[in-house]
């Protein structure tokens, strides 16, 4: 298990690099730049503003100079905004995210899970398609769509909740509710695959045969591998979770990280763009070695791996 | 285990038959092509046809899904937006679908340092900035309906493979895998014959999944350029607009919302269909 | 029996019911909305449509950064609040040399900066030097242009040792600018932020000189002059600033505070006013403004706005290199009906291209609609180049909601007038701007808001080779006409040589005026000494919260 951690961690450096390669790049031969805009900017200015954030230099001058600040740890300053470090603002939006992510994924989880399992045991009755036409309407809805609808039911109507900002517990609740009802719909359908598949396996048919319970067959047993498909699932959705939902940001003007990676892009703010990127990659790879590890505990035959 | 390919689609396709769920999904998914397909003439307006004097008018018998902000009849524009989003939805679910599902089984498959660097690979192109992908693939290329599938294809096979993997790397050692393989059989034929009917239960589901999220990611890829140019619409422009205009004209968002949601059922049924219908166990019930 | 007790399940809904009440409770809904405590606090709470780009007024470029930087800053004079004339600010009094070129100002003795210092003519030297500096490459440095030697100085032409930038501090409160040529709208120039004074000491205590995207605008660091002082910053979330008690003109500052918010999505704005969290919007979605209009009646302003929105032709190719094809493209639209089915917020058709009325000019207009003119002009091109339709012209235009509205109208009225065929093209921000830039594009969308109210903001683009000219088009009599204009300081010269621009825009049609700009917001009656003005500026001192119904 050590073994594992540790190769996935060598192999998170040139991955890392990879990405802050190919984004520095990219971003780099866009179309349009950082001082565009609608008021036509004379080239002697241009000139200057290019100078104060070197885009003068030659272009792989500059990469190697980003690489070796990164590796120094700096991300550089906006070019949006250049008063403010990429690493300030994106620890300022995190915490944001983080718990606006994590609040919807336990929602996600403890609907999903349930209605999932539920559903597999009591495979075409009625347990069955109501929870799962339940869910279905988590994915009819899309969050820019369940959004205002619960905005409008739970506040312009009812003044349950607030309709925007992020002040207080109480404002916590649509976006969570918003976000967490879309990834509750995945999960519960993800969970019903996976069940079915392992309820049908050779050794829960013996459990089952030699007179367990079936709640008894379901935790002990068939969890284990019924849970894979959700897990796997969750590695790059909770990685998209905490880093933020531009729509949901939009919708409740919530100060989260999901505005940044849009925008950033829109801007051409170079370095916030690969700071963004750069620290989603990184939640990516941790959190998929964190499904993995759990995989290989869910499953011992996949420890056997590696 | 032995059963010819047909004979594997003929039991699956019997099985399938005998669903009632499934079947009338099936039917209802045709009925919905259909009309996206016949719609214009159907209707006696075209999906562009502007009427200043009667914007967003309720539903009536002129108009029966009401008008939008420039008196365009909605019924053309859900059937005429729903070529686009069926289109996109069904074909780049299918590209999604074999890319995810070749690369996740090889990887697991494989294993080893192999299976471990396709990996990272997957990890690269999941932090990869999604919009300016999609840019510098409309510079390089030019604004290509093509290019929409490339765009979505690129992330939505990502997941995919990641579940593929997953479930191979639980199935590899299974006794049927173990049995088949000490009969000397080809990989390909362990991967292709044996390993993916059982895997095949999440696959179509996450499947399913992907349909309503491509659709959606259309809407987007618009957004950006690409993709269909207005005034053209799909299901996923056309619920953007009605999102937020619903307390004013509720029809924008429920017509629109309604062929979609018809839609995710139907598919979502038939998923399940499918999935029974192609598992090897189930034969034994 | 069966009716005893009530059944489990309706028990459920009253403890359902029993904790949503209590949850309520607990929740805001009790609370009372930002825009009832207001009336207490005196803190207006202001919808600023997006992030804003720097507060240093040097290197400032947009509308959010104004509505911040006014706040926390004042220039030499001020805007009167319902005018916008110069009123005495920081100068609480000027003289004019009779040949129009030189201004001498006499500045407050109590003016005070933020942090006690006072406010001298000696800032003013020095912030007009800093923003005329090459080296700080500030974008808006060209509205100094006026003041002597200023091109040369910030062009790097000559150096400042040797030639003297046109202002002078006689003493520590008497300024004398000295300009190139008498300039009959030079005080309003003034209200630009980018002749807005800093601070000295705070400038050099963060080097930012010549520098970009220091912390001094940070809200700890930031020393102003104005009525308001920087209290707070999160970006994306939330601007607070508080009332400056060492203001030279507290006394009359009725608001305590002002929290600004940057809220980009339209539709949220309108749920964060109809919830009673802003005082007023940035702006309002066109498709929400009948259905606003009947809901809040009163409180849905359409306000005249200084700005023309227009497209631009590719004057370089075909066929909009036949000023016959531009001239119908322009003629086969309805204005009329675009403005009143189609955007519906009290904008008004744009016959010319400066909006009538700017700083007292009433351009006469040649731009009708003509159906018959439009399609016999084509139809001459068509003949001469022996084709039988147009092939179909690209629009292009940046990704939003109004504007693909207004493309997908025209889209509708050159089909059924002209018969063409139109293929509409959406770009991202950026891509979009770079493609009208390199001039590779056939038609445009774009849009010009005024600096100042003069027609000198509209008209100078569309000189041969102007920056924001893009349209290939050149006219020497109209450069001409605009060059005389421009050293003019008779009215009536003025005028008539304008007018001149303008009959050359109508006729050969370089770009393609649509409609002059209104500013729609939804504005809470209790906001009170708050005036339309043509610049959608609202001098903060004058405005106070009151509760009552009308505005007055």
């Amino acid at each position: 298990m050590t073994k594992l951690v540790v190769s996935r961690m060598l192999q998170a450096i040139p991955t890392l690099w990879v990405i802050a390669t190919l984004t520095f790049f990219m971003t780099r031969y866009a179309p349009g730049g950082p001082f565009d805009s609608e008021k036509a900017i004379p080239e002697e200015i241009k000139v200057k503003l290019e100078s104060h954030f070197g885009l003068d230099q030659p272009l792989f001058y500059q990469y190697l100079r980003y690489l070796k600040n990164l590796l120094q740890g700096d991300l550089g300053p906006s070019f949006k905004y250049p008063e403010w470090e990429v690493s300030e603002l994106i620890s300022t939006a995190f915490p944001v995210s983080l718990t606006l992510g994590s609040l919807s994924l336990l929602i996600a989880l403890l609907i999903g899970i349930p209605a999932g399992m539920i559903a597999a045991l009591r495979k075409n009755s009625w347990i069955d398609y109501l929870p799962m036409s339940l869910s279905m309407i988590g994915i009819c809805l899309p969050t820019f769509v369940l959004g205002p609808i619960l905005i409008y039911t739970l506040s312009t109507q009812l003044r349950i909740f607030p309709p925007l900002g992020w002040y207080g517990l109480s404002d916590w609740v649509l976006p969570s509710l918003t976000l967490g009802l879309f990834y509750a719909a995945y999960i519960a359908r993800l969970t019903r695959a996976g069940m079915l598949e392992t309820l049908q396996l050779d050794y829960i048919r013996t459990a089952r045969a030699k007179g367990a319970s079936s709640w008894r067959i379901l935790f002990k047993h068939a969890a284990r591998g019924g849970l894979l498909p959700v897990l796997t699932f969750l590695g790059p959705a909770f990685a998209g979770l905490i880093s933020g939902s531009f729509v949901i940001e939009s919708i409740f003007f919530i100060p989260g990280l999901g505005k940044f990676f849009v925008t950033a892009a829109f801007n051409r703010d170079y370095t916030m763009v690969l700071g963004t990127v750069l620290f989603y990659a990184s939640l990516i790879i941790l959190l998929n070695l964190t499904v993995d590890l759990l995989q290989a505990w869910l499953d011992p035959r996949a420890r056997q791996e590696r | 285990m032995k059963s010819s390919s047909s004979s594997l689609g003929r039991d699956a396709w019997h099985r399938l038959r005998a669903n009632r769920m499934a079947m009338i999904s099936l039917y209802l998914l045709a009925g919905i092509s259909l009309v996206s397909l016949l719609g214009p003439f159907l209707c006696p307006y075209s999906y562009e046809q502007q009427d200043l004097d009667h914007i967003f008018q309720s539903p009536d018998k002129n108009h029966l899904f009401g008008t939008d902000n420039l008196g365009r009849d909605l019924f053309a524009r859900t059937t005429h937006g729903g070529r686009i989003s069926l289109a996109v939805g069904l074909l780049a679910t299918m590209v999604s679908l074999v890319i995810g599902v070749t690369y996740g089984m090889l990887s697991g498959y494989v294993g080893g340092r192999i299976d471990a660097w396709m990996m990272r690979a997957v990890d690269v192109l999941y932090s990869l900035p999604f919009i300016i992908f999609v840019i510098l693939l409309m510079v390089l290329f030019g604004r290509n309906f093509l290019l929409l599938f490339l765009a979505i294809g690129a992330v939505e096979w990502l997941t995919m493979a990641r579940i593929t993997r997953a479930q191979t790397l639980n199935l590899k050692h299974a006794e049927f895998v173990e049995a088949a393989r000490a009969l000397g059989y080809s990989h390909a034929r362990i991967l292709f014959r044996h390993l993916l009917p059982n895997l095949i239960g999440p696959i179509i589901i996450y499947a399913t999944l992907t349909v309503p999220a491509v659709m959606l990611l259309e809407a987007v890829l618009s957004f950006l350029g690409l993709g269909v140019q207005a005034p053209m619409s799909s299901w996923g422009s056309l619920i953007k607009e009605g999102a937020e205009k619903m307390d004013a004209a509720p029809w924008l968002l429920f017509f629109p919302g309604a062929f979609f949601c018809l839609t995710l059922f139907t598919l979502n049924f038939l998923g399940d269909g499918l999935r029974d219908a192609f598992d090897p166990k189930s034969s034994n019930e | 029996m069966f009716r005893t007790k009530p059944s489990p399940l309706l028990h459920k809904f009253f403890v359902i019911g029993k904790s949503w009440i209590f949850l309520c409770t607990l929740c805001s809904c009790t609370q009372p909305s930002n825009v009832e405590t207001a009336l207490d606090e005196q803190i207006l709470h202001f919808g600023l449509g997006s992030e804003p780009q720097y507060f240093d007024p040097h290197l400032a470029t947009s509308v959010a950064a104004h509505n911040i930087i006014s706040a926390l800053l004042e220039g030499l004079v001020s805007e009167d609040p319902k005018t916008l004339k110069p009123i005495p600010g920081i100068a609480q009094s000027w003289e004019i040399s009779d040949d129009g070129k030189i201004y001498t100002f006499t500045l407050r003795e109590n003016s005070r900066w933020s942090n006690g210092d006072p406010v001298t003519a000696h800032d003013f030297v020095y912030s007009f030097h800093r923003i005329l500096n090459p080296n700080l490459g500030a974008q808006y440095a060209s509205m100094l242009y006026p003041l002597k030697n200023a091109k040369p100085l910030h062009l790097g032409l000559k150096s400042s040792e040797d030639y003297e930038l046109g202002a002078k501090a006689l003493s520590d409160h008497l300024l004398e600018l000295t300009l190139e040529y008498p300039i009959p709208y030079f005080l309003e120039l003034l209200n630009h932020y980018s002749w807005f004074p800093v601070h000295q000491p705070t400038i050099e205590k963060f080097d930012a000189y010549e520098k970009i995207g220091t912390a001094w605008t940070k809200p700890m660091n930031f020393v102003g002059n104005g009525p308001f002082c920087l209290r707070n910053h999160h970006i994306n979330s939330v601007i607070e600033v508080a009332k400056n008690e060492s203001y030279w003109d507290a006394k009359n500052v009725r608001l305590q505070g002002i929290r600004f918010y940057p809220i980009e999505e339209v539709y949220t704005e309108e749920r964060a006013y109809r919830t009673g969290f802003l005082h007023l919007t940035q702006s309002v979605s066109a498709d929400r403004i009948d259905f606003l209009r009947e809901k809040y009646p009163g409180e849905l302003h359409s306000e005249p706005y200084l700005g023309t929105y227009f497209y631009r032709f590719n004057n370089k190719i075909p066929p909009f290199n036949d000023q016959r094809v531009r001239r119908a493209f322009s003629l086969a639209i309805d204005r009329k009906r675009l403005v009143e089915k189609v955007l519906q917020g009290g904008q008004s058709p744009a016959t010319t291209f400066t909006p009538p009325g700017t700083g007292g000019f009433y351009p006469n207009a040649s731009l009708h609609f003509d159906p018959n003119e439009a399609r016999s002009l084509l139809n001459s091109y068509l003949r001469e180049k022996g084709m039988d339709k147009l092939p179909p012209i690209e629009l292009t235009y940046n990704t939003s909601e109004g504007h693909k509205k207004v493309a997908e109208a025209l889209y509708g009225m050159w089909k059924e007038i002209l018969g063409v065929e139109i293929h509409l093209l959406n770009m991202e921000w950026k891509v979009f701007l770079s493609t009208v830039a390199k001039g590779e594009f056939t038609l445009a969308r774009a849009g010009w808001i005024g600096d100042y109210i003069d027609p000198h903001t509209f008209l100078q683009m569309w000189r041969t080779g102007d920056g924001l000219n893009m349209t290939g088009w050149s006219n020497d009599l109209y450069d001409n006409a605009l060059q005389k204009a421009e050293t003019s300081i008779s009215q009536e010269e003025r005028w008539a040589n304008f007018q001149i621009c303008e009959d050359l825009l109508a006729k050969e049609s370089p770009i393609l005026p649509l409609y002059f700009y209104v500013h729609l917001t939804l504005r809470h009656p209790s906001v009170k000494g708050w005036h339309p003005t043509l610049l959608d500026h609202h001098p903060y001192k004058y405005v106070y919260l009151e509760k009552g119904t009308t505005n007055d």
